[in-house]
């Protein structure tokens, strides 16, 4: 099983990127995790370019086809999604029959320096993959004062929230696993 | 009128013909009904006993972006749930006027269902065959169904109904 983690920060200390690095070590053993580092390099989007794409896009859009379910930790910025990560889910959205996000097991989880955890855009972001066909987990995990919640070894410092961090990932392999089934008894 | 049971009128067994027979969906967006068809469908009527099924891949709307988005986890789930299928549980016909109960089940979820209409037949046709035809209306609430999409209108309120309005005409030919 793969999971793809992609972060919605492009910061080098992006704490969403270290989310993502702490859910990968709650992960089952079998379930390999590749960090998509690359949303800089995708361009913005250009519906007449949906045919033709470029590279960067092209490379993303491979990258969600090859993985077995999808996890994103997205900041908030202006109390909603960033522009970076929203750009590449429209990329990813067209045309939207050969999506290769459409029913694929997607979670998505997010950290802010706000009081509130990115919790706007987290609803967003789910929204957004809803749209697009994915198979979303209805779960969120706000974590708050981000630059309050990871250690040295960047583990989350509160066991509710890892605890929380590591039912959601479970979720997500679940749905994988489901979804791998459904598929095979057809 | 002469009272003829539902018993007579539908017994023995009747081939389901698709050519002559539609399934659809109505559902209140904002202001006017949005209407999906769905292009495959099978029934059987045997014994009194009414049972069909649609392929939600076959659903037709008017917007290539939709339909995907019609067959996604957001609404029907397509992937996991391939099928609506029906079956009836009590068939009361009162000359033309049919009241059907039965069982829906859609996404998975199966839920009683009551619907109204008429039934035309049994008539013999030009060929020799003869004909049964139904046209049933029934109303259903999608969220009791897991299908919960939604978008809030800018002032407030939802988009979508979670009435939907669902109607089928069926027509069989009988074998035996």
């Amino acid at each position: 099983m793969h999971i793809l983690a992609i972060s919605g920060s492009l910061r080098q200390g992006s704490y969403n990127t270290a989310l993502l690095r702490a859910a990968a070590d709650l992960l089952p053993p079998g379930v390999t995790v590749t960090f998509y580092d690359h949303l800089e390099e995708v361009p913005a989007f250009n519906e007449d370019r949906v045919t033709d794409r470029p590279e960067p896009v092209d490379r993303l859009w491979d990258a969600v086809a090859e993985a077995d379910g999808i996890l994103i930790s997205t900041p908030e910025y202006n109390s909603s999604i960033p522009g970076v990560l929203k750009n590449a889910l429209d990329w990813l959205s067209r045309p939207l029959i050969e999506s290769p996000l459409r029913n694929k097991p997607a979670a998505v989880i997010g950290a802010s320096t706000s009081m509130f955890g990115a919790v706007w855009s987290q609803a967003e972001t789910r929204k957004v993959l809803g749209a697009i066909g994915g198979r979303v987990l209805d779960r969120e995990l706000p974590v708050p004062s981000a630059e309050e919640q990871f250690d040295e070894a960047g583990k989350l410092v509160e066991k509710e929230l890892e605890q929380e961090l590591g039912s959601i990932v479970q979720a997500l392999v679940e749905a994988i696993e489901a979804r791998a089934a459904a598929m095979a008894r057809r | 009128m002469s009272a003829t049971t539902a018993n007579e009128r539908l017994a023995g067994q009747w081939r389901f013909a698709p050519v002559h027979s539609a399934a659809e969906f109505a559902v209140k967006y904002v202001v006017a009904k949005f209407r999906g068809r769905f292009g495959e469908l099978d029934a059987s009527l045997e014994d009194g006993v009414l049972s069909g099924s649609a392929k939600v891949a076959s659903v037709s709307v008017k917007d290539e972006n939709l339909y995907p988005h019609l067959q996604s986890p957001d609404f029907f789930d397509a992937e996991q749930y391939p099928e609506i299928t029906f079956r009836s549980t009590n068939i009361d016909i009162q000359g033309d006027r049919v009241e059907l109960d039965g069982e829906l089940t859609l996404k998975g979820n199966t839920r009683p269902i009551h619907a109204s209409g008429t039934v035309e037949g049994p008539v013999e046709d030009a060929m020799g065959n003869t004909r049964l035809g139904f046209t049933l209306e029934t109303k259903i609430d999608r969220t009791e169904f897991g299908i919960n999409w939604n978008a809030p209108l800018p002032k407030g309120g939802p988009s979508l109904s979670d009435e939907v309005v669902l109607t089928v005409e069926l027509e069989f030919h009988k074998v035996s």
